[in-house]
């Protein structure tokens, strides 16, 4: 049974359809696995297989995926304890096209982080080097999917929280355009924002994880019909494509991860690829609009945790003592700071000259990203600055932990899909390569995604 | 030039009103639970109403649907794209810590009622409701506080007017053709007592024939009319005296007490809240396609102001009985009926129907009783062709509310048919016989003292003779002229 570890889920989704792999036997496999995780990726790991486990290997499932009688709780203390009443849509469809809920992995409480240091239960350790960290905030899903103790993992997207990790622990990970995925269930942090997607081993078991997750859902009125049915990718070549590269001159850009973006960008011309330069000029204000925009969302979607219904509750007697005492022990420092930050931002007088401008720099991001489509068919960059870095390296200084997003948080902001594929080594630490293209364009970024992918060979992903 | 000293002058109220409506949709605002009518509590909601940790609004479409005929009622200019913001404040009746409301692009704007010009109407949601036990009745100082979430999520449309009403009976007025209004429409209850309606008023006083506004103060939740009346005349007396003692309005949100009399301040300008409002993300924007706008349309039947007016001008009715067949729409419908199944006149018929019928039903909606429309009219016709007395079709008509039916089969089964000459005749002699002082008295001079004569014989007949007739008959047999 072992050698379950060396096949993609999609792999597994064959032998399980074929008949020669049964959902019990696939099921207690990662189980096992997932219970073994040293990682510190699983806040909570099912203690068995489902009735109706089906043809899809178990999906590993971010803390703050809501799932009935499951505890969900965004790695946030506020919900410990916690087991939601009802079941997210995202997993809801996953379960029906046969894939269970594994476990659920941790994350940096309520996905505000790029480290995995913020959850509120323990941090995760990156299984390429345990004194580094995983990325950020899918970082238990990205750790555990590299680790081989999930066989595929969903996660979500703020600002790079899926993409980050991703790249930081040499896996795949794809936001998808926003609204594509039903939000409903997903513990809120970013409401415009938050999307999600799948972290696989390669590109097509992300292929076949999104085809499950896409939607309207009439839950979400936000969400969209996907247009046509996500294609599994088989290119080979990229002849014909133009790829756009934005940002290999941003100072703070490690010199090591450049050099492998440069590599990447010589096998996208070897398959037949066009490179240019492309101009995004707004870009590199994405993460002060996105540092106004999504504590705003968050100060508000974060308000329901006051200990009345659900969750811890502190403080005694008079009601505003409860909520303040209930919020200082439930939230951590990060969560807190978003709130402020958020909760200022909204103030009167503030509004318009933060809130008001944020949404204009966001405005024309988007516009500036329509108009590089119509040039290239691809925006390329490195997905991190950096390689993962060490535990506590950057907890003392907000800003540059902020930093790691840089790349990753323009494409949330203008709601287009990316992924992030592992594209080499930089001291021996996985290089995470990006690609976004316009709205509902997951099928094509994809398959481009699949050609470089095999181009490149990446191996190495450290099972134990 | 004199200045006129404060005490001297005469000042003049501008009022304004906003008025919360609790829609009577299926479901909630954002969810699918269904409207709570004093269920036990906490059961009708859901993770979404409670406010569950990643769930989400979706709107309610028959709200809108509602929203958008009360703004063609009101003449609104409709937004062709209007979206939600998120108020937010901490409060345990607010499930997520925000109320879900519009904000600077409502569903509609620049209506009218009447005199009255509509500032905006807009879409939101109802808050939880708050049960204290403990001394105060408030939340602080309360032993305990429990949560209902059963009204949480209702529906409500929230109506703001423009300062155009000048005294407290004008916005008692404005209040009762608005709620007769939305009542028609049938898109809520509009019980102020239970809360379906609830009305909070914006006053300030100035100087008579200023046209700037002073400092205004509002009066929340006010739950009858008549409260409403007293409440501004208590505010607007607080206000003048004020004023005149050389004191400032401060601007505060006043309760007032009904039972007292007395005006106590919720909160003063200082302790206002800052909402944070900002545009809500997990809605989509309200764009009201053609077909929404024509389903509204033809929904809206025709409203208590034009069918007073059409009633007054066609029929020429009195105008507080045309008022009150609009106001109380069932009772209009019951009188058009009426005289749509006869040619009766609809003055006689209209004072039958406001009068002698609503006296006999009371609030309850004639449609409901077991008078059919075309057997008040019937009964009508008979009293005008004196084929039945007044009085007797009084007795005629008790029987047609507790028991249906045809007035000419009552009046024959009863024997409530007008007594004939014949046997009136018997009937006159014997009273005349019988009340020797009263036929010495007319002939006499004194023409009253016929009364008593006629008295008896209507005793005798149970009413059923015609008063003039037996006059006749009287002096006929007395020679009396």
């Amino acid at each position: 049974m072992t050698g379950l570890l060396a096949l993609t889920a999609a792999q597994q989704a064959e032998l399980l359809r074929a008949g020669e792999l049964s959902a019990a036997e696939a099921f207690d496999f990662w189980r096992a696995r997932a219970e073994d995780d040293d990682l510190g990726a699983y806040l909570w790991v099912a203690d068995s297989a489902p009735d109706d486990a089906g043809h899809l290997p178990p999906v590993a499932v971010k803390d703050l995926f809501c799932v009935e009688g499951v505890p969900s709780g965004a790695a946030s203390r506020i919900l410990e304890g916690y087991r939601p009443p009802y079941t997210a849509t995202s997993v809801e469809n996953l379960r029906r096209a046969g894939a269970p809920v594994l476990g659920k992995t941790n994350q940096d409480e309520f996905a505000m982080g790029s480290s995995n240091e913020n959850s509120g239960y323990w941090p995760v350790r990156n299984p390429w080097d345990r004194e580094r960290v995983p990325g950020g905030s899918s970082g238990g899903s990205a750790a555990a999917v590299a680790a081989g103790t999930a066989p595929w993992a969903i996660g979500t997207d703020t600002g790079g929280s899926i993409r980050q990790p991703a790249s930081l622990c040499g896996i795949v990970g794809l936001k998808p355009t926003y609204g594509a995925v039903s939000r409903y269930g997903m513990i809120a942090f970013a409401s415009s924002l938050d999307q999600c997607g799948p972290l696989t081993r390669d590109v097509t078991d992300a292929a076949l994880l999104l085809r499950h997750l896409v939607g309207r859902d009439p839950c979400d009125s936000t969400s969209l019909d996907y247009p046509e049915e996500v294609r599994m990718p088989t290119a080979e070549r990229l002849d014909e494509l133009r790829f756009g590269v934005w940002g290999l001159d941003e100072e703070g850009l490690d010199p090591g991860v450049a050099d492998v973006v440069r590599r990447t960008l010589g096998t996208i011309e070897e398959l037949g690829g066009g490179v240019e330069e492309i101009e995004l000029p707004s870009a590199r204000h994405g993460l002060a609009a996105y540092y106004v925009i999504a504590p705003a969302e968050a100060s508000a979607n974060l308000a329901r945790y006051d200990g009345v219904r659900y969750g811890p509750r502190s403080g005694d007697g008079d009601l505003t003592a409860m909520y303040e005492q209930t919020r200082r022990d439930g939230f951590g420092d990060e969560v807190k700071r978003r709130i402020m930050i958020g909760t200022y931002a909204l103030s009167s007088g503030y509004y318009e000259a933060y809130y008001g401008t944020a949404q204009k720099v966001r405005t024309r991001i988007a516009d500036e990203f329509r108009a590089a489509f119509e040039r290239v068919d691809f925006v390329v960059t490195p997905t991190s600055p950096t390689v993962a870095f060490r535990l506590g390296e950057r907890t003392a200084d907000p800003l540059a932990m902020y930093l790691s997003d840089y790349f990753t948080v323009p494409m949330p902001l203008a709601g287009i899909p990316a992924v992030s594929i592992p594209a080499g080594l930089s001291d021996g630490l996985p290089v995470g390569f990006q690609i976004a293209g316009p709205a509902f364009d997951e099928s094509r970024i994809l398959d481009a995604a699949h050609a470089l992918e095999k181009a490149i060979g990446f191996e190495g992903v450290p099972r134990t | 030039m004199s200045v006129t000293e404060p005490e001297a002058r005469s000042y003049e109220p501008v009022i304004g009103i906003e008025i919360h409506v609790q829609l009577k949709t299926r479901t909630k605002m954002f969810c699918g639970c269904a409207l709570s009518f004093g269920e036990a509590p906490n059961t009708r909601t859901c993770p979404v109403c409670l406010g569950h940790p990643g769930t989400l609004p979706v709107t309610n479409a028959e709200a809108v649907h509602f929203a958008l005929m009360i703004a063609m009622a009101f003449d609104c200019d409709i937004a062709p794209r209007s979206i939600f913001h998120r108020k937010n404040y901490f409060y345990p009746d607010l499930p997520k810590g925000y109320q879900i409301s519009q904000y600077d692009l409502p569903l509609a704007r620049n209506g009218r009622l009447g005199d009255v010009r509509i500032h905006r109407v807009h879409l939101e949601e109802d808050a939880a409701k708050l049960v204290h036990a403990g001394a105060s009745g408030r939340i602080h100082g309360a032993e305990t506080s429990v949560v209902d979430f059963n009204r949480g999520g209702t529906p409500l449309v929230e109506i703001v007017t423009e300062p155009d009403l000048r005294s407290p009976a004008e916005a008692a007025d404005f209040g009762r053709l608005l709620q007769a209004t939305l009542r028609r429409m049938g898109v809520s209850d509009v019980n102020m007592e239970e809360g379906s309606l609830r009305v909070d008023a914006n006053v300030s006083i100035r100087p008579a024939g200023e046209a700037t506004l002073g400092t205004k103060t509002e009066l929340k939740n006010m739950n009858s009319f008549r409260f409403l009346e007293r409440g501004l005349e208590a505010e607007i007396g607080r206000q003048e005296r004020l004023v005149r003692d050389g004191g400032e309005i401060e601007q505060e949100t006043l309760h007032f007490d009904p039972q007292s009399g007395a005006l106590s301040a919720l909160r003063t300008k200082e302790e206002a809240h800052d909402y944070r409002y900002f545009p809500e993300p997990d809605l989509v924007p309200i764009v009201p396609t053609e077909t929404m706008l024509e389903r509204a349309r033809a929904a809206l039947p025709e409203l208590p102001a034009a069918r007073a007016e059409r009633l007054e001008r066609e029929l020429e009715l009195p105008a507080e009985t045309a008022r009150l067949l609009s106001f109380r729409f069932e009772l209009g419908d019951f009188f058009e009926d009426a005289i749509a199944a006869g040619d009766g006149d609809p003055r006689t018929l209209a004072n039958w129907v406001t009068n002698e019928l609503a006296a006999r039903i009371g609030d309850a909606d004639p449609a409901d009783s077991r008078v059919e429309p075309g057997a008040l009219a019937r009964l009508v016709a008979m009293v005008g062709t004196k084929e039945v007395s007044r009085s007797a079709a009084h007795e005629v008509l008790d029987e047609l509310v507790a028991e249906g039916g045809d007035p000419a089969a009552v009046v024959e089964s009863k024997g409530l048919g007008r007594a004939d000459k014949s046997e009136l005749e018997g009937i006159v002699e014997r009273a005349i016989a019988e009340n020797g002082d009263a036929v010495e008295k007319i002939r006499a001079g004194k023409a009253q003292a016929i009364g008593a004569i006629v008295g008896a014989v209507m005793r005798e007949t149970k009413g059923r003779a015609d008063g003039g007739e037996v006059q006749r008959m009287i002096r006929e047999r007395i020679g009396a002229s």
